[in-house]
């Protein structure tokens, strides 16, 4: 098999940040892969199939969060993680959305 | 070495090895385990994580049901947590690393994750260090619970070191491999008290801090009979402890050879010795330690550790069982002491700023009439079956003990319109335990057919010291010259009334003051089942005259200090080995 390394940057989109649901979230997509999950927020690098590690991390909005993969399937892994970051946004609303919502 | 002193509550001696349970809502002391212990408590961790897995599994299902969206979440949250395989990871390391207990491993490990949440500067995400805490108490709960089990299926000799036991912990206890008891908190009264003593196993209680001074598997030492605990004891100590249990035990035989005979002092004056119980299942064992009959008979029990208050039934019940065991013999009942450190279910959270000075016992009862009408209700329907009396606690002056008499009355009356029997004549007396009582005892006397000196609170109140304040409990003593003066006096205005007088404090069980009770004219005492043979070897040994001359020494002494070794050095010379 071959063996993939991809590696992309992200950054947090929703207002609340990676808090518990999403770290949840995040790790529930990155289990579904085989290969291994690295993400870095600065000097950090933690396990991206760790719920412990991944809300510890404590990415707020706007902080850019470093995907690496390691694996066959490294390449779908790092689009469905973006994806959910980026585009899903963890089904969560943007600070923009989220004052809208308030007023 | 450590020696930790707290409240001889069962009497006895044991050196065994200790089982350790913490508390799931008290800190989680850092414990140590022994490098085979690894596997064990490693496993442990796992199955911990494996309980709390199915738990939450099952608690998110029936969310499901009721549509509880967000909670349902939370659980997804907590149960990924769980499933998180470095968290597990990080848990077990600690443990095989720094060779720590499952409990400690989990505690800590959590906890620093939870500190770390609170540090983060995002006010959402820094709240989450809550969903942590309730994650370390699902896991800690799931090992204190399993060690719990444990105890019931214990295999070998042990000593159970605990924050505290709860009813229902002790009541799976195997008296053939529970040795001995040592708690943190607790009281005399505490149930883990009541049940070592019913079930004679040694234990010490108000410890303090003991579950955090003991690793699993230390040696201690539990010496029932002086409040000491000895955590890995050195050969010498271990040596002189074993010389003193084979000493207790042949002195328990020998003591329970005098069963059959009578509490009577050499020139033959006859000491009535009874017993004090909280529950009915001990007045068994009052009667097998040769008691006489129920001196003191507690009935806080039926309000504690429930929601709701006891029906009349519920406390007939409890009663009519007591009073069988007895049949003609007497039984005093002492009507709700409830308050200050006993609560009721009506009252449980009124604070009062100076609970033992305030709406407590006899006083509580006045203002709850419906309760108290309750218990005097039952009391009355069971004193047809046997010498049944009544005792009201915390008098403090003549109204009250008329007060209490009127609503006795009314209860009678209710009774007589209910056609239901009972005794007319039935005794009421009061316990003295103030000293606006014991001083004006000549005067309560004229309308209290007995007097119990209650020598606990009388003790507390006259030298104004609560003995559980370990700042001043050294200046507590039954033999301070204060409160003999008072006794004096109860006893005194008692003989002269005519009125019967008994003393059913923790002082009528100390072999020290036996003589000095005597000498002042007491021949009615009642202490717990155990201490019976012992007090009644020591009366067994004396004769009135010399008990008199120890009495009129002691009044005469103005120190408590000096007193008390006088009254040592007395007993010593008739009881040896009981010091």
């Amino acid at each position: 098999m071959q063996n993939t390394v991809c590696e992309l940057e992200v950054e947090i989109k929703n207002a609340d940040g990676l808090h518990m649901r999403p770290a949840m979230q995040f790790v529930d997509t990155a289990s579904r892969f085989q290969a291994s999950i690295t993400v870095s927020k600065a000097e950090t690098s933690v396990d991206g199939k760790s719920i412990m590690q991944m809300s510890m991390l404590a990415a707020t909005y706007g902080t850019r969060l470093k995907i690496k993969a390691e694996g066959a399937d490294a390449a779908e892994a790092v689009e469905a993680l973006r994806e959910l970051v980026e585009v899903k946004k963890f089904g969560e609303p943007t600070p923009e959305e989220k004052s809208r919502q308030m007023s | 070495m450590e020696i930790k002193k707290g409240i001889a509550v069962s009497p006895g001696i044991s050196i065994s090895k200790c089982f350790v349970i913490d508390a799931e809502d008290y800190r989680i002391p850092r414990r140590l385990i022994e490098p085979s212990q690894r596997l064990t408590e490693t496993q442990r961790v796992r199955n911990a994580f494996k309980d709390g897995i199915e738990e939450l599994t099952r608690l998110q299902a029936e969310q499901e049901e009721i549509g509880g969206q967000k909670i349902k979440d939370i659980f997804a949250v907590h149960l990924s947590y769980l499933r998180d395989r470095t968290l597990r990871k990080k848990i077990t390391d600690m443990v095989n690393t720094e060779l720590v207990t499952a409990e400690f491993a989990v505690s800590s490990t959590l906890r620093d994750i939870a500190s770390h949440f609170a540090k983060v500067k995002d006010v959402y995400i820094s709240e989450r260090a809550a969903d942590i805490y309730d994650i370390e108490h699902r896991l800690v709960g799931h090992l204190v619970g399993g060690k719990r089990q444990d105890i019931a299926a214990l295999k070998e000799e042990a000593i159970i070191v605990a924050r505290e036991l709860s009813p229902t912990q002790t009541a799976s206890f195997n008296k053939e491999y529970v040795k001995g008891i040592a708690t943190g908190a607790g009281g005399r009264t505490s149930h883990t008290a009541i049940v070592a003593r019913s079930l004679g196993i040694p234990a010490v209680v108000a410890l303090e801090d003991i579950t955090e001074s003991v690793n699993a598997g230390d040696t201690v030492i539990i010496d029932g009979n002086r409040g000491i605990v000895i955590i890995n004891p050195d050969d010498n100590t271990i040596q002189q402890y074993l010389e003193y249990a084979v000493e207790y035990t042949e002195l328990e035989h020998r003591l329970d050879t005098i069963r059959e005979k009578p509490a009577e002092t050499r020139d033959g004056v006859r000491v009535m010795l009874m017993g004090n119980i909280e529950f009915p299942d001990e007045a068994q064992g009052v009667l097998q330690k040769g008691g006489e009959g129920i001196g003191l008979y507690r009935t806080e029990f039926l309000y504690l550790n429930r929601n709701t208050e006891p029906t009349e039934q519920e406390h007939y019940e409890a009663y009519s069982r007591t009073v069988a065991v007895f049949k003609s013999r007497p039984v005093v009942l002492r009507t709700v002491d409830l308050g200050a450190d006993k609560y009721t279910q009506s009252r449980r959270y009124i604070r009062e700023p100076n609970p033992f000075l305030g709406l407590r016992s006899i006083r509580f009862c006045l203002q709850n009439l419906t309760m108290f009408k309750t218990q005097l209700h039952a009391i009355m329907r069971a004193s047809v079956l046997g010498d049944l009396r009544i005792m009201f606690p915390l008098i403090t002056n003549l109204q009250e003990l008329m007060q209490a008499k009127m609503i006795l009355g009314d209860v009678m009356e209710d009774l007589d319109e209910e056609g239901l029997p009972y005794n007319r004549k039935i005794k009421v007396g009061i316990m003295v335990e103030t000293p606006a009582a014991a001083l004006t005892a000549s005067m309560l006397a004229r309308d209290a057919e007995f007097f119990s000196i209650g020598t606990n609170d009388l003790t507390q109140y006259t030298l104004a010291v609560d003995r559980g304040n370990e700042l001043v409990s050294t200046l507590y003593s039954s033999v301070d010259p204060a409160v003999l003066r008072l006794i004096r006096t109860v006893i005194q205005d008692a003989h002269k009334a005519q009125v019967d007088v008994s003393v059913c404090g923790e002082m009528a069980s100390e072999p020290e003051s036996v003589m000095l009770l005597l000498g002042l004219g007491v021949r009615t005492l009642s202490i717990a089942a155990p201490m019976i043979p012992e007090v009644k070897q020591i009366i067994r040994s004396v004769t009135i005259e010399e008990c008199n001359k120890v009495a009129r020494k002691v009044l005469g002494m103005n120190s408590e200090r000096q007193i008390s070794s006088f009254l040592r050095d007395a007993v010593r010379k008739i009881l040896p080995e009981a010091f």
